[in-house]
């Protein structure tokens, strides 16, 4: 089973972010960058399965030249082959346009399944997943915390608010992966040093077979206005009465102050 | 001159984060009932962390001395006993077999050690011989095919749990170092080694530290490491690039302590204000600085000169004498920020405090250290 699975690299969620440039971006500088950890999921779970069944598994990143060290990170957990999709006109790429570009390089690949993280920590769109399955063609299960392979199909079960969901699709399709699939593997230190020595396949726009107009913020269908810091936290509030007022006055104050009942 | 130490990021990254989930969390247990579970150093072994320094033809991971001191620096920022039982095993445990063993001895035993499936031990102190290792008084008789050993080793780290230990005995007590000493490769089950319970530390009480008993111990001929009266060549050697080990543990343990003592300083309000804007908190934490960037530069500078195949010995005593002392300077500073909290073992502060001490004392005492590098000047007449 040849599986490919999309990489994103992210920036470390400890790391303080900054708007700069009155909020038209984030300041990058000293942050530290690190594979989004639901693409780790992913990851994790396509080299178990070909533990179980044979096969190669592929990461793709597209990404700015300093992406190549999550795709670094993903052949030290043992991916088989790295493609790293690099290109000044890649840039200002929402989801809508990076799924387009990913597509374009997976096309012509053969693969079984393609895993992606369910969303990617700095954005949170959690919208590629379905969109390359959209512009694949295929079918796709988002936000799979098991799953099961078996004839040619996937049995997948998903999280939501009234249960747990059981879906099923046939091979081969898009399935994104949630918190709870999986515990990710530490790279041993021996393959961390063998991954420093791996070659990068590298693909440009032209390699990728993907044109200017149809890409990047070209193809972007939306487009970010500003950053901002949420507001600061206020202190919060002492409520000091006998209880049975306190409790009065502390749903009133959850009612029409925070609103959340 | 390229410090650039990206190269291993991905190392320390991925050591960060192992030492986080599978270390830290077993720090203070592993102080308060004197042991390393089994399961921490099967998962240890498993993610390659015995062999670290040792080319992948020998069975290692082909770090080089530089990724080894990375992974220490970050196993030393949770805990010293499990640090001091890597770098024993490795840097002078399986050391002196990869620097002066045999072509046979190398494939019959740095596989085992590299991949932790067997740990290694440094047997050279003795009772009546600590800082005047010359003075050794075990005495290795030979006889037809093989040695035989009698005597005893003190303060042996990893001695209650090392399957192969390189021995130090004298072969000919007259001599003395010049061609006296012979090193042995002594394995954990051979008749005649036993062993001492383990000792009562003040600090790195997870670290194994016992004596080793030697009676009529049989070893064979073969496994003298390099030949007959060269042992206290090979030890001086294998101690040489221990030194480094020690400057990355060391290094490491500073720099937590700092990112502790700011965590705690910029929340501990004290006379209206957290403590951190205070300028006496401050000048801690800048002199704890201070040492801690020194301690960093010249333990990769030294790892760095070890791996281009350069001399080290006056340097990495250098780094042995200045880092053990600076980590006292620091663990003693983050006591004093924490304050109260610095004394209680709900905290790890007072752990490191403790475990900080034995720094200036093994791997040859600061004062060796001093000899060393005091020999060194006088020799070279300069710096």
């Amino acid at each position: 089973m040849n599986v490919i699975v999309c990489v994103k690299q992210v920036p470390d969620t400890a790391a303080e972010i900054t708007p700069t440039g009155n909020g038209a971006a984030i300041d990058t500088q000293d942050l530290a960058w690190v594979v989004n950890p639901y693409d780790e999921y992913a990851l994790e779970e396509a080299l178990r399965i070909r533990e179980r069944e044979g096969g190669a598994v592929t990461a793709i990143c597209m990404g700015s030249e300093g992406a190549a060290t999550a795709l670094r990170t993903a052949a030290a957990m043992g991916a088989d082959d790295i493609v790293h999709l690099t290109d000044p006109a890649f840039a200002g790429a929402d989801p809508h346009a990076a799924a387009a570009v990913l597509a374009a390089a997976i096309k012509g690949r053969d693969y079984d399944l393609i895993w992606c993280g369910k969303l990617a920590v700095d954005d949170a769109y959690g919208y590629v997943g379905a969109a390359l399955a959209e512009a694949l063609g295929l079918p796709h299960i988002a936000a799979v915390v098991r799953v099961e392979i078996a004839e040619g199909k996937v049995i997948a079960r998903r999280e939501t608010e009234a249960g747990t969901a059981v879906v099923r699709c046939p091979l081969p399709a898009v399935l994104t992966a949630d918190k709870g699939l999986n515990e990710p593997r530490y790279p041993k230190a021996i393959d961390i040093m063998k991954a420093k020595r791996k070659e990068v396949q590298t693909m440009d726009a032209a390699a990728v077979g993907v044109s200017a107009e149809t890409i990047g913020a070209a193809r972007a269908a939306t487009r970010i206005v500003k950053f901002e810091l949420p507001p600061a936290r206020g202190g919060g509030t002492v409520i000091e009465a006998p209880v049975a007022e306190a409790v009065a006055r502390l749903v009133q104050a959850l009612r029409d102050e925070a609103k959340v009942l | 001159m390229d410090f650039d130490l990206s190269e291993h990021d991905m190392l320390r990254e991925v050591t960060r984060g192992f030492v986080q989930n599978e270390v830290k969390p077993l720090a203070r247990r592993i102080d308060e009932e004197e042991q390393i579970p089994r399961e921490l150093l099967e998962k240890m072994a498993e993610q390659g962390y015995f062999g670290l320094p040792f080319p992948e033809a020998v069975g290692g991971v082909g770090a080089g001395e530089i990724g080894y001191c990375v992974v220490l620096e970050e196993f030393a920022r949770a805990s010293a006993s499990v640090t001091v039982m890597l770098s024993a095993h490795t840097s002078i445990g399986a050391m002196p077999i990869y620097l002066d063993g045999t072509e046979e001895q190398k494939r019959k035993y740095l596989p085992d050690l590299c991949s932790g499936n067997k740990i290694a031990a440094f047997a050279l102190t003795e009772p009546g011989a600590g800082s005047d290792a010359a003075g050794i008084s075990t005495a290795a008789v030979r006889d037809g095919d093989d040695f035989v050993l009698n005597g005893s080793k003190l303060y042996i780290t990893n001695g209650d749990i090392a399957d192969v230990i390189c021995v130090f005995a004298a072969t000919n007590k007259s001599r003395g170092v010049r061609g006296g000493i012979t090193a042995f490769i002594i394995e954990g089950d051979m008749p005649g080694l036993s062993r001492g319970p383990k000792e009562k530390k003040m600090g790195i009480r997870g670290s194994g530290t016992c004596e080793l008993f030697f009676k009529d111990l049989r070893v064979p001929k073969d496994n003298v490491i390099g030949r007959v009266g060269m042992g206290f060549l090979t030890a001086m050697k294998t101690l040489d690039v221990g030194r480094l080990s020690l400057g990355a543990a060391c290094t490491g343990a500073a720099k937590e302590m700092i990112d502790l003592s700011i965590a705690h300083a910029a929340q501990r309000v004290q006379f209206g204000e957290p403590i951190i804007r205070k300028q006496g908190i401050q000048w801690m934490l800048a002199d704890m600085a201070a040492d801690a960037f020194a301690m960093e530069s010249m333990t990769y500078r030294g790892a760095w000169m070890y791996d281009q195949g350069m001399k080290i010995t006056r340097d990495a005593a250098i780094i042995k004498l200045f880092c053990s002392d600076a980590l006292d300077r620091v663990v003693d500073k983050a006591v004093q920020i924490h304050g109260g909290m610095g004394y209680m073992r709900d905290y790890p502060i007072e752990m490191f405090y403790r475990d900080s001490r034995i720094n200036r004392i093994f791997e040859g005492t600061n004062e060796v250290q001093r000899m060393v590098i005091a020999g060194s000047l006088t020799r070279q007449g300069r710096f």
